[in-house]
């Protein structure tokens, strides 16, 4: 970070620079217990899904793999563009900085449409939430149901992370609109892209959970 | 941000008249007054569990009962289990004490980030609410565990809302470990190198450490449990394939470490007054600290030590009973040192020192009879008996508890800058130590005679112990009401402390009583390790 001693800061620290490498320091250790919350979630479904095999992939196999993919292919090129403007306004270029932001809220927003307005659409109509009615019957009923839990319990806390996450880039924009960003003072921005990043590594678990591994070779 | 500077030798007055609205408490974010704000609802919730402790202790004094209802006797240990774990045990030490003296002891003005400190305060005040809600529509009958399937398809009340108190709190203990970490890492004074710190932030290091890394853990538990309560299917169902005892690992993944966050902080506090009250360095500094570490890493790995009769397999029954085993080995480490600092010292018996002294020989007799529950053969026997409920109690209740009323009474003067009456505060470590083992101790032999745990009656041979046990339950309640008593006339008209009333080491005794605003006035340099006391041959000529 370049030099920043001129900038003000809180009582407890002896400089912005040293403020702003503990807020980064702060972030990292908030994604190391998001990590350890998503982790009891994917240890359990993997857990589950070697007990149920047949069932976990008669599951899958109903899952939507083209919206799944896009998805994936959307959500990188977000992080990708708010990465580009982190570099931006390292070198000044505040106008670049809102366009990437922009950029990136709304390939965010894209991923949310398909997912809850396009899929969870259909698989609430293909009667793929578990329960009495569900669509698939038979000795593999049971398996596909769990299947379908941790379908709808990571898919819905991932949509939450996003939602927050598009929150935060939204505030990112006002902030630099209102000129509070320079080369000596962009903590937020680079606060902001390390969850936006951290959404996209439990998507990249979920991605193959979800849509690769029931479809076998 | 916001540019906050001030300028040496502009501060007057301490940060209890650094504005007195209420609104100058509510919307604080120094590190002091939030720990205050902690304090009285700690305060609050160990009276609502200890209530419920009393009714249960007051249910038994019959073998039939003396509530009438199972189910009402089913609700209150419930109550007494989610009140004291999550709301006095976990947070009590971490959030008061912690909160206050953690900066000071840096040499720091304020925590890393004191908006989020707030904020964790507001969460605890929410969780609070909702369980406090729950309680009153009428509370869960599944125990503090909420074991699957009875929590998910046979409890009744309400389950979801206590589950959702809990989910919250549980964000509050996030925050507050997330903070002391980054602290502790990034807002040292200079020369307070990591082996010059005292021992109590490395415990406080420990126990954040496995409040960020377990806690999150209990999150996605409880929101599967949520799920499957609301939705009628979930997860933990065997009836579509999915394993209760899933729940049983998740759920204890995260409680046995929490059980460390419980005592590690008490461990912090003893190793602070134990040398300030014996006059003497401590002994084996370096032993103490890394002995914190090893607790907190090994913690993760012993988990299974609750499931040795829920059909878990022999071997990996075995390999959590020898893990079991080796916890036990950091721990009586420190016991040791402790004994060892005061080897040769010019003991002082102050009220802290009482309530340390307490500790030690309480917290040894729980530890050691967890050696008993850590090994696969005596468990059988005694898993689910009151022996169990002894053997946490000593360590939770004669541990946890007198080593947070040690600390509150050792850093009271600093608090609040005001004196407790010194006899009633022996008076009180006495009461309590004396009501503690005539409630605890019986238990030990009813589990060790085969009477189960979390049954609202009992055989009739069995009730002379129980009997006792109420007797000294209510010694124990006096005990407790008694500090309540004297430190709040204290804050009256206790006589005015001064800066360092016990002539303690650490940089928190280098500030006024009460401290300012900004803790010090100019950043003090560290230049020697803690606990400079001077050799034992001075202090016997010069006292």
């Amino acid at each position: 970070m370049a030099d920043a001693s001129y900038l003000p800061h809180e009582f407890q620290y002896s400089s912005a620079r040293h403020q702003a490498e503990t807020a980064i320091a702060g972030m990292w250790l908030f994604l190391a217990t998001e990590m350890l919350f998503f982790g009891a979630l994917f240890l359990s479904w993997i857990y589950s899904r070697h007990w149920n095999q047949a069932g976990f992939d008669a599951g899958a196999q109903q899952t939507n793999l083209t919206i799944g993919t896009v998805n994936t292919a959307i959500l990188l090129a977000s992080s990708f563009v708010y990465s580009a403007g982190l570099a931006f306004i390292e070198i000044g270029n505040k106008r670049r900085l809102i366009q990437c932001c922009a950029v990136a809220w709304m390939l965010g927003f894209a991923f949310l449409i398909l997912k809850f307005g396009v899929e969870w659409h259909g698989d609430f109509h293909k009667h793929l939430f578990p329960g009495s009615h569900f669509a698939i019957t038979g000795p593999l009923s049971g398996g596909a149901q769990l299947f379908f839990i941790f379908y709808f319990v990571g898919t819905a806390l991932h949509g939450l992370h996003m939602i927050g996450g598009l929150i935060l880039v939204g505030w990112i924009i006002l902030r630099a609109r209102r000129d509070e960003f320079s080369p000596g003072y962009y903590t937020p921005v680079a606060a902001v892209g390390l969850y936006w990043s951290f959404v996209d590594v439990v998507w990249i678990v979920l991605y193959p959970l979800i849509y690769l591994v029931g479809r076998g070779p | 941000m916001s540019a906050v500077v001030v300028e040496a030798g502009a501060v007057e007055g301490s940060y209890l008249t650094d504005g007195v609205t209420l609104r100058s408490w509510l919307l604080t974010t120094d590190h002091k007054r939030i720990a205050l704000l902690y304090l009285g609802s700690i305060t609050l919730f160990f009276f609502v569990g200890g209530t419920a402790a009393a009714l249960i202790r007051y249910n038994l004094i019959t073998p039939q009962g003396m509530i009438a209802s199972a189910e009402t006797y089913n609700r209150l240990f419930t109550v007494h289990g989610v009140v004291m774990v999550w709301f006095f045990l976990i947070p009590a030490v971490p959030v008061t004490l912690g909160n206050f003296i953690v900066p000071l002891m840096l040499g720091a003005r304020d925590l890393a980030f004191p908006k989020l400190n707030l904020a964790s305060w507001y969460l605890f005040v929410v969780a609070g609410v909702v369980v406090l809600c729950s309680l009153f529509a009428g509370g869960a009958d599944t125990g503090w565990t909420f074991y699957t399937p009875l929590s998910s398809s046979y409890a009744r009340g309400h389950v979801v809302l206590t589950v959702v108190g809990i989910f919250i709190a549980g964000f509050s203990s996030i925050a507050t470990g997330l903070n002391f970490i980054v602290t502790i890492h990034r807002l040292r004074a200079p020369g307070m190198t990591w082996y010059r710190m005292p021992v109590f932030l490395w415990s406080l290091y420990a126990t954040s450490v496995i409040l960020v890394l377990a806690t999150p853990v209990l999150a996605m538990t409880l929101l599967l449990l949520g799920f499957e309560r609301i939705f009628g299917i979930g997860v933990f169902d065997p009836a579509l394939g999915g394993d209760p005892l899933l729940f049983q690992h998740l759920f204890w993944f995260y409680s046995h470490p929490a059980v460390y966050v419980m005592i590690l902080p008490g461990f912090g506090v003893i190793s602070e007054i134990i040398p300030a009250f014996s006059r003497k360095r401590i002994f084996g500094y370096k032993f103490i600290v890394w002995c914190s570490v090893a607790i907190a890493v090994i913690s993760f790995l012993v988990w299974g030590h609750h499931m040795f009769v829920a059909g878990t397999a022999l071997y990996s029954a075995l390999v959590f009973s020898i893990l079991s085993y080796m916890v036990a080995v950091p721990s009586a480490i420190k016991v040791f040192n402790w004994i060892g600092t005061m080897h040769k010292g010019f003991i002082l018996f102050d009220a802290p020192m009482l309530y340390a002294l307490g500790f030690i020989g309480l917290f040894t007799i729980g530890g050691l009879t967890g050696l008993f529950l850590a090994a696969l053969g005596a468990d059988v026997h005694l898993t689910q008996t009151y022996f169990v409920v002894a053997h946490f109690h000593y360590v939770m209740v004669g541990g946890m508890v007198s080593a947070f009323f040690a600390g509150l009474h050792y850093w009271w003067p600093k608090i609040t800058g005001r004196i407790y009456p010194e006899m009633w505060g022996r008076a009180g470590a006495l009461i309590i130590f004396i009501g503690f083992n005539l409630t605890f101790f019986p238990q030990f032999i009813l589990g060790y005679l085969g009477m189960p745990r979390r049954y609202h009656s009992y055989p009739p041979e069995f009730e002379v112990l129980n009997v006792l046990s109420s007797a000294g339950a209510t010694i124990l309640a006096a005990g407790y009401l008694l500090p309540l008593a004297y430190l709040t006339w204290s804050l009256f008209r206790g006589e005015r402390a001064s800066a360092n009333p016990w002539r303690a080491t650490g940089l928190e005794w280098m500030t006024p009583s009460p401290p300012p605003t900004v803790n010090f006035v100019s950043t003090p340099v560290v230049t020697e390790g803690p606990y400079a006391y001077p050799a034992p041959e001075i202090v016997q000529h010069h006292g």
